[in-house]
């Protein structure tokens, strides 16, 4: 059982190469309740990847990965690539870490409502009139009360990504990995997005959050982490990083995106 | 009028197996379909090879010799199994139409499978995944996630199918079973009136493949609920 001191999500020394490039060099990261870690970093340093390893949508090398202190057992593969060896317990711990897209991934042959029941009722097993009672408490917390019975391709990307997130929520997860959630949206959606993410710190979820939106990140994190070249090049509290980093190279980073 | 001289009744009982032949070499030919694409992209190669190969040996055959393999061979099979294991030497018939349907479902499966295949490959990787994220399992997110989507954008090409298929039964009167063309031929070598009752059948399957297509774009315009519309 976790005691006190075990890290809700807790990511151990990940390693991962692309055809004998190495994208992530031996990443690690715990996150206790409540924290929000914001991942930075110019683009190829690794970040998406790294977030995408924690919960195996993409498959490390090396590395462990633990919820409230279960790891997602693993068995190395012909290429040398860890993969889940057991399928349903990868089931179960990814249904408790939420994952929100660069580009949303809705599905869009189901209206927004049904988007965000669909997993309840397959994973959870909620029944319909359960995890729709759920979705509409949901929904209408991230402001798509009136376009619960929409389609996806009706949305504007704001509003996609809201709905995204309220799919993600739908399952109480205990942890929400966003990678770059306003990336693919135009520059005037994304304050409705940070807003829902802004208000989600808020209430005390734990969050790791890639982005490039220098200012938000600073705003809610309570921990940031800048990534280069598939290292950590340096980590600390967001006023640290952001006002004085020890390391040249985020200093500059920061003099070039904050303005 | 055109007089058909006293062969119309013959002529709809005709219609009727032919409806009957293809909406069950339909249903066959579906499940083939799925099962043919699945194995195309299954992680395993010598699943891959057998659904691949399944539709590379019936899409180079001519149709007529696959039918007539069936039937035959499906008699010679039936034979040599009931003789082995119940030690029956009779002669085992099968019924001209479940070798037809079987036939007809082989040829359309092989078909659909790479209709099928090109559908959910189509279908943007990013959807899985997000089922997968939320902890749907390969089952859940192929039947609820990639299958439905699958058929809208197969629905064309499967009515394309349908039609071919809707003709080709008419190969199924080469082992005797007394569909549409069957009986046309049988009035005709009655009547003597080869252009009357020809132009009778001729205008029969374009009825048939009419309504079908039809029913194809009530189905496409279904299906499309949500994702055409706005896409135009």
């Amino acid at each position: 059982m976790p005691d006190d001191n075990t890290p809700l999500l807790k990511v151990e020394d990940i390693h991962k190469s692309f055809g004998g490039q190495d994208v992530l060099k031996g990443i690690s990261v715990n996150a206790n309740r409540g924290d929000v870690i914001s991942i930075l970093g110019s683009s190829g340093s690794g970040k998406s990847t790294f977030l995408r390893c924690i919960n195996y949508l993409e498959h490390p090398d090396i590395g462990r990965v633990s919820i409230a202190g279960e790891e997602i057992r693993t068995k190395k593969d012909k290429s040398g690539s860890l993969v889940p060896a057991d399928p349903k317990q990868l089931a179960r711990l990814r249904a408790r870490i939420g994952f929100v897209f660069q580009s949303f991934n809705l599905w869009p042959h189901l209206n927004v409502l049904q988007n965000v029941i669909e997993a309840p009722m397959q994973v959870l097993k909620l029944s319909r009139k359960d995890a729709t009672e759920r979705a509409e408490v949901i929904l209408a917390r991230v402001g798509l009360a009136d376009r619960m019975h929409h389609f996806p391709a009706h949305l504007s990307g704001g509003q996609q990504q809201r709905a995204a997130i309220a799919r993600t929520l739908a399952m109480e997860p205990e942890v929400i990995l966003f990678d770059e959630p306003t990336s693919a949206l135009d520059p005037e959606l994304v304050s409705e997005v940070l807003a829902v993410i802004g208000s989600l710190a808020e209430e005390g979820r734990t969050m790791l959050i890639v982005t490039h939106e220098m200012g938000f990140a600073r705003e809610v994190s309570t921990w940031t982490m800048f990534l280069h070249q598939g290292k950590v090049e340096e980590q600390g509290p967001p006023d640290k990083i952001f006002k004085n980093a020890d390391s040249e190279r985020v200093r500059q980073f920061m003099a070039s995106h904050l303005h | 009028m055109i007089d058909l001289q006293g062969f119309g009744a013959l002529l709809f009982a005709g219609t009727q197996v032919t409806l009957q032949l293809a909406l069950a070499a339909l249903v066959v030919g579906l499940i083939l379909g799925l099962l043919g694409a699945t194995a195309k992209l299954s992680e395993h190669a010598p699943v891959r090879l057998l659904g691949n190969g399944y539709s590379t040996l019936v899409r180079g055959l001519p149709e007529f010799l696959v039918v007539l393999t069936f039937y035959f061979g499906a008699t010679d099979i039936l034979m040599a199994v009931a003789s082995t294991l119940f030690g029956y030497d009779g002669y085992i018939e099968v019924s001209a139409f479940a070798a037809g349907t079987t036939a007809l479902g082989f040829i359309f499966g092989a078909y659909a499978s790479e209709l099928f295949r090109g559908a959910i490959i189509s279908i943007p990787g990013g959807q899985a995944e997000a089922a997968r994220a939320l902890g749907m399992t390969k089952r859940q997110t192929f039947f609820r996630i990639t299958l439905p989507q699958v058929w809208r954008i197969a629905l064309p090409g499967l009515g394309n199918l349908f039609m071919i298929l809707m003709k080709d039964t008419a190969l199924i009167s080469v082992v005797g079973l007394e569909e549409l063309m069957r009986v046309t031929a049988f009035a005709v070598g009655r009547t003597k009136e080869p252009f009357t009752l020809y132009l009778t059948a001729a205008v029969i399957y374009l009825l048939l493949t009419s309504i079908a297509s039809l029913g194809l774009r009530y189905l496409e315009k279904r299906a499309a609920l949500g994702v055409r519309e706005a896409l135009s």
